[in-house]
């Protein structure tokens, strides 16, 4: 297997050579007057993990259902491993695996029964339906609780369980939306853990996330979405270091106004964003730009210097917080 | 059809846990013929049909109460499971992920009711043939016809059940099937109401059934049951399309 990757470092660069499974062209998606998806052009190439980043209501949800063959196109173009949702939904779908937002699975049936009946939905034949809920089960974790209801179970094995019945007709394509929502640290990194095994072993995974460690840690490309809109794409690495400094200063303060302070610090990094609580300086080096915040006679609470994120990079971009 | 048949399959998967719940639906003709056919039918003696032919109350109300047990059986799932399904469990979320499509979705769920409104009758005509209710061979057919009784139902059942928005909702369909079981000549026939308002008896799908029902079972049987069954077919028909379609709608947003 090619390394994506290492072949898409250059912003805005398509990587050649490589298959594209999913192209959409000027995607719209509306609901009456309501512009959900605001004509985005996307390529998702086989083997990548590709993440759609953005707060909630950029239209990510949309998109992915359009993906999935689950709602209709509005407008542009849609070709999903080289056919058209509208003619070859069903053709689609079947070698695609969704793992939804919202909790689909079958609470009537066994953990093991939800696997098996979800993999006679794609006609898998009964036997093979059986081994591969085995199997599945083990990748999930899961096999000592293969006679449990699903009700009983946590949020992270549900969402395990969701992401080993999505992957029961050994889809080409990986869609989840929003995969870790909800779930606490240690579940997360579980499946992070599982989602990178999927995509060493040549799945291509397609993610979207409102959280800018998921998209960092998960994605290969990326695209940051806002208002139905696509506001950049890159690499995690290549936007930051596009759109934002290597290192930020982050300024706290006890006071309700901050712009004052913003005011006395103006001009020793690239920019300065004012939050509720706190300032943030754009900067190349952190040690030294704390420095000069001191020599010009500010005190903060507490300061404290990082790397930038894609946190920074949305809040460039648009003036707004991933997480509101 | 073969993905219609994956979903009758995940149904069955499912019952094989909550085989009580699925007596129930059963129950409750059984009940009537007893307090009615059997408990009543004693003061009121034997009954004329329109044929000439004389029969006793309960073999009169029997072929009713089995076209009632094939309503019943489809209407269950149709409508509450239906629901459940469709808004609390996604369950149709889940299967429109697959290759599955409403179509099949449509067509599965109604072939499941089918099953469990044809177990429903099957159980029923055993017990009219024990008390003696049965009085034709062409009761073979009557099964069968019933299928006919369970399609149009199960059809209306999904359609209405589109349109519910929360459970509150089903008292309608509910507060729709109590008239439909009293009074679709079930209990009493049909030349008892005043000619000016049989034709809003012969609105309802039970009614056409029970004549069919009661044809089969006490061996009246006529062309004019084609007649019958033909109504059957195409309001079935037409519920069936517009399920599916109202399927496609709520859930391919």
């Amino acid at each position: 297997m090619s390394n994506p990757a290492s072949t898409t470092h250059t912003p805005g660069v398509l990587p050649t050579g490589t298959e594209v499974l999913i192209e959409a062209v000027g995607l719209r998606k509306t609901f009456g007057d309501f512009v959900a998806v605001d004509g985005i052009d996307v390529q998702v190439h086989r083997g990548e993990a590709f993440g759609f980043l953005g707060p909630n209501g950029a239209g990510k949800s949309s998109t992915m259902r359009m993906i999935g063959c689950v709602s209709p196109v509005s407008g542009g173009s849609l070709r999903i491993l080289g056919m058209d949702p509208a003619l070859d939904g069903a053709r689609i779908r079947a070698r695609l695996g969704v793992v939804p937002q919202q909790d689909s699975l079958d609470g009537e049936l066994t953990v093991r029964d939800n696997l098996y009946v979800y993999g006679r939905y794609f006609g898998i034949p009964r036997a093979e339906c059986r081994r591969m809920a085995t199997e599945l089960l083990e990748f999930a974790n899961l096999t000592d609780r293969a006679d449990s209801l699903v009700d009983p179970l946590s949020g992270g094995m549900k969402r395990r369980l969701t992401i080993a019945r999505a992957l029961i007709n050994s889809p080409e394509i990986l869609l989840l939306d929003e995969p870790t929502t909800g779930l606490d640290p240690q579940a997360r990194h579980v499946l992070w853990d599982r989602l990178f095994r999927l995509k060493r072993s040549g799945v291509t995974l397609v993610l979207t996330t409102h959280y800018m460690d998921e998209a960092e840690q998960l994605c290969d490309r990326l695209v940051v979405m806002d208002k139905g809109r696509i506001a950049a794409e890159g690499s995690p690495r290549s936007l930051i270091e596009q759109w934002s400094t290597r290192e930020v200063l982050e300024l706290r303060f006890d006071e309700d106004d901050l712009s004052p302070h913003a005011r006395r610090v103006e001009g020793i990094g690239e920019r300065v964003e004012v939050l509720p609580d706190r300032l943030l300086l754009y900067v190349d080096d952190g040690e030294a730009a704390g420095r000069a915040v001191h020599e010009r006679g500010v005190r903060p609470l507490s300061s404290l210097v990082r790397r930038s994120t894609l946190e920074d990079v949305f809040l460039r971009l648009t003036g707004r917080s991933l997480v509101d | 059809m073969s993905l219609a048949a994956v979903v009758v399959e995940r149904n069955v998967v499912t019952y094989r846990r909550q085989w009580i719940a699925f007596l129930t639906g059963f129950l409750e003709p059984v009940f009537y013929l007893f307090s009615l056919g059997l408990g009543l039918g004693a003061l009121i003696g034997d009954i004329t049909l329109p044929g000439g032919q004389v029969v006793s109350y309960p073999q009169y109300v029997a072929p009713a109460m089995l076209a009632m047990a094939a309503m019943n059986g489809a209407v269950f799932d149709a409508t509450y499971n239906m629901f459940f399904k469709l808004k609390h469990a996604h369950t149709f979320d889940a299967m429109l992920a697959t290759p599955i499509g409403p179509r099949d979705i449509a067509l599965g769920e109604m072939a499941w009711s089918l099953v469990r409104s044809g177990i429903y009758v099957t159980g029923f005509l055993l017990i009219s043939l024990a008390m003696g209710l049965v009085r034709s061979w062409w009761a073979l057919l009557a099964v069968p016809a019933a299928t006919l009784i369970g399609f149009v139902f199960s059809g209306l059942g999904m359609a209405a059940t589109s349109w519910v928005r929360n459970y509150v909702d089903f008292d309608y369909i509910q507060m729709a099937l109590v008239p439909l079981t009293l009074l679709s000549a079930t209990f009493f026939p049909i030349e008892a109401y005043p000619a000016q308002v049989r034709w809003l008896v012969e609105l309802s799908p039970l009614y056409h059934g029970v004549v069919i029902e009661r044809g089969l079972m006490l061996g009246d049987v006529g062309p004019g049951l084609l007649v019958h069954a033909a109504v059957l077919v195409v309001v079935g028909s037409i519920a069936l399309w517009v399920a599916r379609r109202r399927l496609a709608h709520l859930l391919l947003k």
